[in-house]
């Protein structure tokens, strides 16, 4: 038996998340299949018109990213504080920041990549041109991971609770907003020609903020939480 | 409340010092509100631009800053009984959200009702109504959170900890709506021309310190019967008089 | 070597217990007892520090367990109501990931030999979920056979546990004393250890 080191556990974690989510796969389809959903009901709220349609594609694509988001999020811990892994978990010699970033990142490529992926086939239906697909790609990728980590926080808050979904989004949309603006601004901005180096740096440092703020903060409600 | 202060950290004195602190703070609020409705509603003269509506100003000022003066306040509550684990810290800032809530909801309510004679619309999408309006999303999340959590230590602690990642983010927001609206070129609500007349400007100090005085009267009696609710098992709650009775 | 000195714990608003004190010394092992709701979990959650205690200290070697953090939890293991194992994964995939995750990389020959001694043969490789509960608290109990921990807290290791498995978790907690490791547990069914004096601790 050897010992093994701070980027083995962060992998170990992140294998295990990805194994348990991938023998239950109707967990991730689900939440696949919502964000289809709600951005398919704006054109039958809204009526088809292709012109006012083009100019709400990136709010309704990432508004419903955003609460496809907060769905998938209750799962994050919610399945090992249940079964006792969680308690393990924060036993562990090891930090529990890292731990938690690795399941936040597995937690990301199965619920937040696919709507990444998604987003774009999505987009054709609201008649985005090619430019405004790839800035709107670009936001996501770098927004749906901020979204994952503040959603984090939230869901290590809310463990256990009976008010759960609802709570958590409560909780956590309102700090989701600057994440909304910057990544709808940039789509707005290459579609009126302007640049859209300015939003996607902040959405770049809002990033490296999360990145380094967040797992510890979590780790902090989920001490909080299982008192 | 400089001499002694840690004397006053335990709810058992609070309670009484409280007590006897709340008359004084709620009857000069009740002057100054007097005062400054006065001087708003009566002195102050007709705006060049706005006729008598803008008058609704010296409530719907005073209640946004003290609404994100409070947030601040009750954040910092919450940090204070987090890292120090004082029972007291963390009920001073669960007694504070309500009102911080209800400030921000004025806030808005009274911006709409500014805004309707003003534009003709209930609502503007402007940098400020918006940012208030989110406010208030994270006073009723904090209220939220608290409020399902059944054990009461978890409860302040979760609640702390929301708190301080809200107000971390709140500059992060603001900057961000404001970024939103000039993208929009949404309208921004401004208030008088170039310099406000003395009178308005006394109305206005006097509504902020008015509205100052009613918020801690409130928060200092709330906390009392938080203080009562905690605290329910303890002797020296029992002893008290209106508990006997 | 474990000392409690003056621990006082809290469940909501009423007190479980104060004043609490004791000291445990390798090869030493200790039942806690009570009541049901006297607090006999809390104390062991304490012990692992899920709890924060309203009064007193935990040491452990002389440092108090605040301090240590890490090294503390590298000696220490913990098994509690729970079984904290994947339902959707095989007896040796837990076996293997809750050794990662204490920071140990464990063979798979070793987890087989480990698996096979809790009476498990045959079933290594099968979900969980299709275990029977006596077969899943053998695959949580695993974890004594392959950790490197010397203090074991254990609250309530026999239940659902069939008199063979009881007997096999009394000889893997004999061998684990007499490698001067520590044991504190709880439990409701009789515990004996062969040839080890057996300390108690009553809450009341």
């Amino acid at each position: 038996m050897k010992k093994t080191s701070m980027l083995d556990l962060l992998v170990l974690v992140i294998r295990r998340d990805l194994v348990l989510a991938m023998r239950r796969r109707a967990d991730v389809l689900t939440t696949l299949i919502f964000f289809v959903m709600v951005v398919s009901l704006f054109p039958l709220g809204v009526g088809p018109e292709m012109a006012m349609l083009r100019k709400m594609a990136a709010g309704v694509l990432w508004v419903a990213a955003l609460l496809s988001s907060m769905l998938s999020l209750g799962r994050l811990f919610s399945a090992d504080y249940l079964d006792g892994t969680l308690e393990q978990m924060m036993l562990a010699p090891q930090s529990l920041s890292m731990l938690v970033l690795g399941k936040i990142a597995a937690h990301w490529m199965v619920s937040g990549l696919p709507l990444v992926l998604m987003a774009p086939v999505l987009g054709l239906q609201f008649d985005m041109s090619v430019q405004s697909l790839g800035v709107l790609i670009i936001g996501l990728l770098l927004g749906t991971p901020i979204l994952s980590m503040i959603g984090a926080i939230g869901a290590a808050l809310t463990l256990g609770l009976r008010g759960g979904g609802v709570l958590l989004s409560l909780l956590v949309l309102p700090l989701c907003i600057p994440v909304l603006i910057f990544g709808t601004g940039a789509v707005e901005a290459v579609s009126s020609g302007l640049g859209i180096a300015s939003h996607l740096s902040l959405l770049g440092a809002l990033l490296v903020l999360a990145l380094v703020f967040t797992p510890w903060v979590t780790a902090q409600a989920l001490r909080i939480s299982m008192e | 409340m400089a001499i002694n202060w840690f004397k006053y950290s335990a709810p058992t004195t609070f309670y009484g010092l409280a007590g006897k602190l709340i008359p004084w703070f709620a009857v000069s609020a009740a002057i100054l509100f007097a005062v400054g409705l006065y001087i708003g509603f009566y002195v102050a003269p007709v705006d060049a631009q706005q006729g008598e509506f803008y008058r609704i100003i010296f409530i719907h000022v005073p209640a946004s800053i003290l609404s994100m003066f409070l947030y601040l306040v009750m954040a910092a509550y919450a940090a204070l009984g987090l890292i120090f684990k004082t029972r007291l810290s963390s009920m001073m800032a669960t007694a504070i959200a309500p009102t911080g809530a209800l400030f921000a909801f004025i806030s808005l309510w009274t911006g709409a009702l500014w805004g309707k004679p003003m534009w003709g619309a209930w609502w503007m999408w402007d940098a400020r109504l918006t940012s208030e309006l989110i406010l208030l999303f994270l006073y009723l999340g904090f209220i939220a959170l608290h409020a399902s959590i059944d054990d009461p230590r978890r409860a302040d602690r979760a609640a702390a900890l929301l708190a301080i990642v809200g107000s971390v983010n709140v500059p992060i927001i603001y900057f961000s709506v404001k970024w939103w609206n000039t993208l929009h070129q949404g309208s921004t609500i401004k208030f008088t021309g170039t310099s406000m007349h003395i009178a308005m400007q006394q109305a206005m100090f006097t509504m902020l310190a008015a509205c100052w005085l009613y918020a801690i009267a409130v928060v200092l009696a709330r906390v009392r019967s938080i203080i009562l609710e905690r605290e329910r098992n303890t002797t020296w709650i029992a002893e008290l008089p209106e508990v006997r009775s | 070597m474990l000392e409690i000195s003056n621990l006082a714990c809290s469940r909501g608003d009423h007190r479980l217990f104060s004043g609490l004190s004791f000291t445990l010394d390798f090869g030493q092992i200790l039942q806690v007892q009570g009541a049901n709701g006297s607090g006999k979990t809390s104390l062991l959650r304490t012990l692992c520090g899920f709890i924060t205690p309203d009064e007193g200290d935990i040491i452990w070697r002389g440092e108090s367990i605040r301090k240590l953090d890490e090294e503390y939890y590298v000696e220490m293991m913990y098994l509690g109501h729970l079984n904290a194992i994947k339902d959707e994964l095989s007896a040796l995939e837990n076996l293997r990931i809750s050794a990662g995750l204490s920071g140990v990389e464990l063979e798979e020959k070793e987890a087989m030999a480990a698996l096979r001694r809790m009476g498990l043969r045959g079933r290594e490789l099968l979900p969980t979920k299709v275990l029977s509960q006596g077969q899943r608290r053998r695959v949580a109990l695993a974890r004594l056979l392959v950790s490197d921990a010397k203090l074991w807290v254990l609250d309530e290791p026999l239940t659902a546990l069939d008199v063979g498995a009881v007997a096999l978790i009394q000889e893997l907690i004999a061998e684990h004393l007499k490698q001067q490791g520590m044991v504190i547990f709880t439990t409701h069914q009789p515990l004996e250890v062969a040839g080890i004096e057996m300390r108690s601790l009553s809450l009341s």
